[in-house]
């Protein structure tokens, strides 16, 4: 509840006659003395101020959709300002978000449920009002359900859009023919030594290793011959890129012939004209993004926030501007014409084609398969 | 209150704004990272508050730290050799040059008017597969396709050199521009050649400055993290990327403290070195 719906609650008592004037105006004082108190020491204040509300997402051509299609209507609607921050990867995000005193981070754009699972174990989760939230019946249930199973009585978060991160190679130097062939193998190929790129996050390494040594990335027997893999790919890469921009500019210039790609960038380097190709080698890293509303958030203005993200024409709007698909359900809202046609989309609307990441594997490994990444690219 | 009371409180007023911005922004956080390196990470959830030795244990006896430690003060070491040999000759320059001194030092400061990131990302558009180097020469026909040049330690060493040559060159200029031309001329007038005037007169004299110098670019280079990142290759890392690895990739905080006072201690022992022989006076000098 924020602080405008505790006054108003308040006065209401009193105009009802339940309080005597002398309490009502003794607990404004009191109000007014503690926010007094608490602001110069605690930002907390400022997120309840329903004027405005912090939004994290992945930066480059993803915030400035959110921004266009969704930020700036909302605010001439609404009048509630959305301060938009970026991350260049979910760790770094919690990192700032757990030194961060709650409610100074409030809605953030995170990828995977592995990452709900995570904000859950570090007690972040909200809960959300989905009253509040109508436009969330058009969300396909695949998506929701993958929250449930993490928090089985609340949502902290509306599933907002799906990708997959599969290989993303040069045309010019790798055909299609050859991408289909090899799959995951093309990372690993000696032929392409020094043109080789990576994402820089032990995640999507291990799942590549795994593929890469024709394991189930949810179920890894043998993580000796994954890392091994990954010290493979390490050896013949020339970059590990850390973020979207750096990504495309590695394909763009060529630097780079073949790399693990997010689809939503290829299509936009497609977009610009570069000839990228872009192939989910079977079982490729399939993913879904949500807007997660950070316990301590003002949550009514985050929740309507939320439902107009979900209305159909921001989300559609915002979809086409970042080149994933929605997370709206295809077979109760018309998409139009450009979103079937994005990398991943999944017309039945039950995402089955695609293999998302267990949380509870991942996460479990966490710990130990994190730091041993940050040696085995080093060289161990 | 008598005079000498007095006079003995006034700099202790007068240094307490400073005294206070450096106990409550230096002293206290790094307590703060003390007391979190004996703590312990939970696999998922809130670290284990207490005190515990492990990541200490494991911080002094893990090879991995301690080669990627020497690994960072090699090329920290590199990077301050290759400024010392650029940044002389600049510096002996400036000092030496009669009229356009100032514009001279302008330019020396420029670089600092432009964002270190920045500047060190200007380098992929130079280097590149399709940078200006490269494209120069395939116009020239040295060349029949790109080179390679990006994306190695060089280009690491390249990056540094380029961040931390203004700090070398200053502290050499202050240096050389404290010594009494005079020397060098008795020295020529009892016959020593200009070469000879140079070592045995104005390096000798300057090398206070070039120490300076020195500590400076060996100790942010040690500690730098961005370049690394912006320039190497998957293999190349300093100390100060591991730090970053623990505490934002890994959320392993209490490994992150343990690591980064590991290097905090490393280079302020270099420090108390330094100010044992050479005091800090003139790095003062240079830094002002």
């Amino acid at each position: 509840m924020d602080n405008t719906t505790r006054y108003e609650r308040l006065r209401d008592r009193y105009r009802n006659g339940d309080i005597s004037r002398r309490k009502f105006f003794g607990l404004i004082g009191a109000a007014g003395a503690a926010y007094g108190l608490q602001t110069p020491f605690a930002k907390y204040a400022m997120a309840q101020d329903v004027k405005q509300v912090r939004f994290d997402g992945w930066g480059g051509v993803v915030s400035e959709a959110f921004r266009k299609h969704a930020f700036d209507p909302f605010t001439a609607k609404t009048g509630i300002t959305v301060v938009d921050g970026t991350f260049p990867g979910g760790d770094e995000y919690l990192a700032q978000v757990r030194a961060s005193q709650p409610g100074e981070y409030n809605i953030a754009h995170l990828s995977g449920v592995f990452d709900y699972a995570r904000y859950h174990n570090f007690d972040l989760t909200s809960e959300l009002n989905l009253d509040n939230i109508p436009n969330m019946a058009n969300v396909m249930p695949a998506l929701i359900n993958a929250f449930h199973a993490v928090t089985p009585d609340s949502l902290s978060a509306a599933p907002y859009d799906y990708g997959s991160t599969g290989l993303a190679y040069n045309r010019k130097y790798i055909s299609d023919d050859e991408a289909k062939e090899k799959g995951a193998m093309l990372l690993i190929d000696d032929a392409y030594k020094g043109k080789i790129g990576g994402w820089s996050d032990w995640r999507t390494r291990v799942w590549y290793g795994a593929l890469q040594t024709g394991q189930d990335p949810n179920d890894i027997q043998d993580i000796e011959a994954v890392w091994d893999a990954v010290r493979k790919h390490r050896d013949l890469a020339l970059k590990y890129w850390a973020s979207g921009a750096e990504l495309m500019s590695l394909l763009a210039e060529e630097e780079i012939y073949v790399t693990e790609a997010w689809s939503g960038r290829v299509y936009a380097l497609q977009e610009q004209g570069h000839d990228i190709g872009y192939y989910d080698p079977p079982k490729g890293f399939g993913w879904q993004e949500c807007l997660f509303v950070i316990k301590g958030s003002p949550m009514e203005a985050c929740e309507e926030l939320l439902n107009f993200m979900l209305d159909k024409e921001t989300s559609i709007a915002v979809a086409e501007g970042q080149n994933y698909p929605p997370a709206l359900d295809p077979t109760k809202v018309d998409l139009g014409k450009k979103i079937p046609t994005l990398p991943a989309f999944d017309p039945t609307g039950t995402l089955a084609g695609l293999t998302f990441a267990n949380p509870e594997y991942w996460n479990g490994h966490e710990a130990d398969w994190s730091e041993t990444f940050s040696r085995v690219q080093r060289g161990y | 209150m008598s005079i000498e009371a007095r006079e003995r409180r006034q700099p202790w007023i007068l240094l307490s704004p400073a005294l206070t911005a450096v106990v409550l922004l230096l002293i206290v956080p790094l307590l703060f990272i003390v007391v979190y390196s004996f703590w312990l990470r939970s696999a998922t959830g809130a670290d284990t508050a207490g005190f515990y030795l492990d990541n200490w244990k494991k911080v002094l006896s893990d090879r991995f730290y301690r080669d990627i430690l020497f690994s960072t003060l090699r090329i920290a070491a590199i990077t301050t050799a290759a400024c010392a040999l650029l940044g002389y000759p600049a510096a002996y320059f400036i000092a030496r040059s009669r009229g356009n001194k100032l514009i001279l030092l302008v330019l020396l400061m420029l670089p600092f008017w432009i964002s270190y990131i920045i500047r060190t990302m200007s380098w992929i558009n130079i280097l590149g597969t399709s940078g200006a180097l490269n494209s120069l020469l395939l116009m020239l026909g040295v060349i029949s396709e790109p080179i390679q040049m990006l994306y190695n330690e060089t280009t690491v060493i390249l990056g540094l050199v380029h961040f931390l040559l203004p700090f070398m060159v200053l502290n050499i200029y202050v240096s050389l521009e404290g010594i009494d031309t005079n020397l060098e001329d008795a020295a020529n007038s009892l016959g020593a050649t200009r070469w000879q005037s140079f070592l045995q007169v104005t390096l000798p004299l300057s090398l206070p400055g070039l120490a300076a110098g020195g500590l400076l670019c060996f100790v942010l280079g040690a500690g730098t993290y961005i370049t690394p990142v912006i320039l190497g290759g998957p293999r190349d890392a300093m100390f100060a990327n591991l730090v970053f690895e623990a505490i934002i990739r890994q959320l392993n905080w209490p490994l992150g403290s343990a690591l980064s006072l590991l290097l905090l201690a490393v280079l302020g022992a270099l420090v108390l070195i330094y100010n044992r022989y050479l005091g800090m006076s003139q790095l003062a000098k240079g830094l002002g």
